[in-house]
């Protein structure tokens, strides 16, 4: 019985140490100090809409940042869509909170680099997100991509590609993809009595998967965002 | 011929019963727009529920655009009623009156008295379009303001760009006057076959309420007549508003996804209009005005 409580004890003491040292990943630091280099952006941007059930075409959208995770895209006049709550849980507003437990989980290869894997849980109930996946680039410090399960939105995959704010952690192009549900709404809401096309024309749509696509064009950095833009 | 238009115009805009369509259409669309106005966002939000369970969509999508599609699609089915009630008492309207006698007693042929009468009620009917067309998609944008086309079909959604839309609806509202002289000619045909107004008038209505039913049911039994029925291709004006997408979903700005399919119903369209009109100066032509 004291060998089993001796076991538990050193196990458990091992155990709080990985915990400890998880919570201070040296690269996660890395990652959050390049971020704090910037308090504020606005990025021009183009936005693609990918969703099996919708057909839209490219549109100008405008990004405002500001720290700690206030974050807006607005599409310059029209209709945007967006993944929702998806937008907003970007790498900023993960990192930032400082509200998290930083676990590694071995290396990956993704598109040529072999990237660190770390995952994030969070410590404050309050937060919107459950855990984080997120890939990163030990030799420049780059996450290139997260996978995020939230509480109330699903979960969401983030790709990134970087250029030449990549130095500031600035994404060059960033791709939400998320789930969607099916859409059906009935004939007699639409009034397309007879059409038989229907069907024929929505699998006439390419690719299945839900993704948001915007392609920055230029930051304006640390030049101050008023907080009504968001 | 021109003197037979004229006088055949003037006729038809003398009648209380030429301005029941024009105040039908007039308080429909009023009704709406007010109902919309006050609570439209929640049939907006009605319409939108599967798409905000996914996505969040920003910016003004129940504008102008969108309230003229929604006009359109409740009206265009109905206002072929309307122009039933002049276009089918052209001629049998004379017939029951008596003056149908006098008017063949002048110089002109039963051909030219037909054609000036039909031109007349076309023009009638055209009028009417472009009334529904004012109240519908002006008044609309006036009050509504106006955004991208935010288009809610029953299996996909279509978001066409504002720049893109205004073109569409010129379309739609050219097309639309292909099928309501369909319905002209077709209540032309009922009323030179009639001595009295009511039959043709009532005729004409039976048989758009007929035809668009066999059109809508998608029983295989009626699939093979289908596209030979005036009212299948009546619709196709939303066709307009439907657009191509390319390999990476993208849609193709100023494109038509079936630019084929219009173009059919333009010629189906067209046909009746044809065969309506010949037959009804046949007719016409044999009609005794003797006994």
């Amino acid at each position: 019985m004291k060998k089993i409580i001796k076991y538990s004890v050193a196990f458990l003491l091992m155990l709080n140490c990985s915990i400890v040292s998880a919570q201070v990943d040296p690269l996660i630091e890395k990652v959050s100090q390049k971020l704090a280099l910037v308090n504020d952006y606005v990025a021009e941007g183009v936005m693609k809409t990918d969703v099996s059930f919708i057909k839209a075409s490219l549109g100008k959208v405008k990004v405002y940042f500001k720290k700690p995770n206030l974050l807006k895209v607005k599409k310059e006049g029209g209709i945007s869509l967006l993944p929702k709550g998806g937008v907003s849980v970007t790498i900023n507003s993960l990192l930032n909170t400082k509200q998290y437990i930083a676990l590694p989980a071995g290396t990956q290869e993704f598109k040529g680099k072999t990237l660190r894997v770390i995952k994030l849980v969070p410590t404050d109930e309050k937060l919107d997100w459950v855990i984080s996946t997120l890939w990163i680039d030990p030799n420049d410090a780059l996450v290139y991509k997260t996978f995020t399960t939230t509480k109330e939105n699903g979960s969401y995959e983030i790709t990134m590609e970087y250029g030449e704010y990549a130095n500031l952690g600035l994404p060059s192009k960033i791709i939400f993809a998320f789930n969607t549900k099916d859409y059906k709404l009935p004939n007699g809401i639409t009034l397309e009595f007879g059409d038989e096309d229907a069907a024929a024309k929505q699998k006439a749509l390419k690719h299945k998967k839900g993704t948001i696509e915007i392609t920055y064009r230029n930051y304006v950095i640390n030049k101050g965002v008023s907080n009504n833009m968001f | 011929m021109k003197a037979i238009i004229s006088i055949e115009l003037y006729k038809i805009f003398r009648r209380p019963r030429t301005y029941i369509a024009f105040g039908a259409i007039a308080a429909l669309i009023m009704v709406i727009q007010l109902g919309l106005k006050m609570d439209g966002q929640s049939y907006a939000s009605f319409l939108m529920k599967d798409i905000n369970d996914t996505l969040t969509v920003d910016g003004k999508v129940l504008n102008g655009y969108l309230i003229c599609y929604i006009l359109l699609q409740l009206l265009l089915v109905h206002v072929p009623l309307l122009v039933a009630l002049i276009a089918a008492d052209m001629i049998s309207g004379e017939a029951n009156l008596g003056t149908l006698r006098l008017l063949f007693t002048t110089p002109y042929s039963r051909t030219q008295l037909v054609m000036g009468k039909f031109i007349a009620a076309s023009i009638y009917t055209i009028v009417l379009l472009i009334w529904l067309a004012f109240l519908a998609l002006f008044v609309s944008m006036w009050i509504f303001g106006t955004d991208d086309l935010f288009l809610l079909k029953s299996n996909y959604v279509v978001l066409i760009q504002e720049k893109d839309v205004l073109w569409r609806y010129v379309g739609a509202f050219v097309f639309a006057s292909f099928a309501l002289l369909t319905v002209t000619s077709l209540g032309f045909l009922m009323s030179s076959m009639a001595n009295n107004s009511i039959g043709p008038i009532v005729g004409t209505m039976s048989a758009i309420v007929f035809f668009t039913i066999l059109s809508t049911l998608n029983i295989p039994l009626f699939a093979a007549i289908k596209p030979y029925l005036f009212t299948t291709h009546m619709n196709n004006w939303k066709e307009f508003f439907d657009i191509k997408v390319n390999e990476n979903n993208e849609a193709i700005y100023g494109t038509i996804l079936n630019v084929a399919k219009i173009k059919n119903s333009i010629i189906v369209l067209t046909l009746h209009i044809i065969l309506f009109v010949t037959a009804s100066v046949i007719i016409t032509k044999r009609k005794d005005i003797l006994s």
